[in-house]
């Protein structure tokens, strides 16, 4: 029997959209919003750093884009196959979407080494 | 429901990946099928917030990186959020990401089902557990931001 990666995708998709669920509204709403826009004040360069050095914070931020990211793969694959009916496109909407993730998972591993 | 035959949508591409065989009778469907009914668009709105969580993962990637960049990047990337394009694509994005957190715990009952003991925990009670962590996350990260 030919053993399927299904589930493994699938809980990725799972946690990465609970864990997006959860925290990306807050995060987008401040950073992307009410700071932007002045209503709360953006923290300087190196508070800005101080924030994300300690390990777990860079291991929380890391579980949250690389898991987001695997979320929008399987998610998005479906979508296109239902949506657009792009069934005959399998194995390339394959590799955009989980290479896509997996290349930005791994800059993100990167970016967040080097903080 | 009142799909459409062939003869009112003809599909050209369809036969690129069904082959053509007769004794398979396939309704052909139009590409777009799911503008027809709300209930459609809704799924296929559901379906798209996806894209805007991957923008935001890596928007917020690109924020990070701006870190390691030097304060230049940053003062830059900041400046670069108060743009009208950045707010207007924030402002969807948070919407659909709004839209995203909502379907996702209201179908949390649906995939998750406790029992304690003979007793199944109401789906309620896990929508609303969901809502309660939201809450208490949303102002742990407001807070932990807020301190710098």
């Amino acid at each position: 029997m030919k053993v399927s990666s299904e589930p493994l995708w699938w809980a990725f998709f799972g946690a990465g959209g609970a864990l997006s669920a959860l925290c990306l509204p807050a995060l987008l709403f401040l950073l992307a919003l009410a700071m932007p826009l002045g209503w709360i004040e953006a923290p300087g360069y190196e508070a800005a750093r101080d924030l994300v050095h300690h390990p777990l914070a860079r291991l929380f931020l890391f579980a949250l884009i690389s898991l987001s990211l695997l979320h929008w793969s399987h998610r998005f694959r479906y979508t296109l196959y239902d949506g657009l009916q792009l069934k005959h496109l399998e194995s390339l909407i394959v590799v955009f979407c989980y290479g896509g993730a997996i290349i930005g998972s791994a800059f993100t591993a990167f970016v967040l080494w080097q903080l | 429901m009142s799909r459409p035959g062939p003869k009112q949508h003809p599909m050209s591409h369809a036969t690129r990946y069904r082959k053509y065989h007769p004794k398979l009778y396939r309704t052909r469907m139009p590409i777009f099928w799911w503008v027809r009914r709300w209930t459609h668009v809704r799924f296929i709105t559901r379906e798209l917030t996806s894209v805007f969580v991957a923008f935001y993962a890596i928007e917020l990637l690109f924020l990070l990186w701006t870190l390691t960049l030097g304060q230049e990047a940053y003062d830059d990337f900041l400046a670069w959020l108060q743009t009208p394009l950045a707010l207007a694509l924030n402002t969807i994005a948070f919407l659909m990401i709004l839209y995203h957190s909502i379907t996702w715990f209201n179908l949390a009952p649906k995939a998750l089902v406790v029992r304690v003991g003979e007793v199944r925990i109401p789906p309620v009670a896990i929508a609303g557990l969901n809502y309660a962590g939201w809450v208490v996350l949303s102002a742990a990260l407001a807070w932990f931001i807020l301190s710098a």
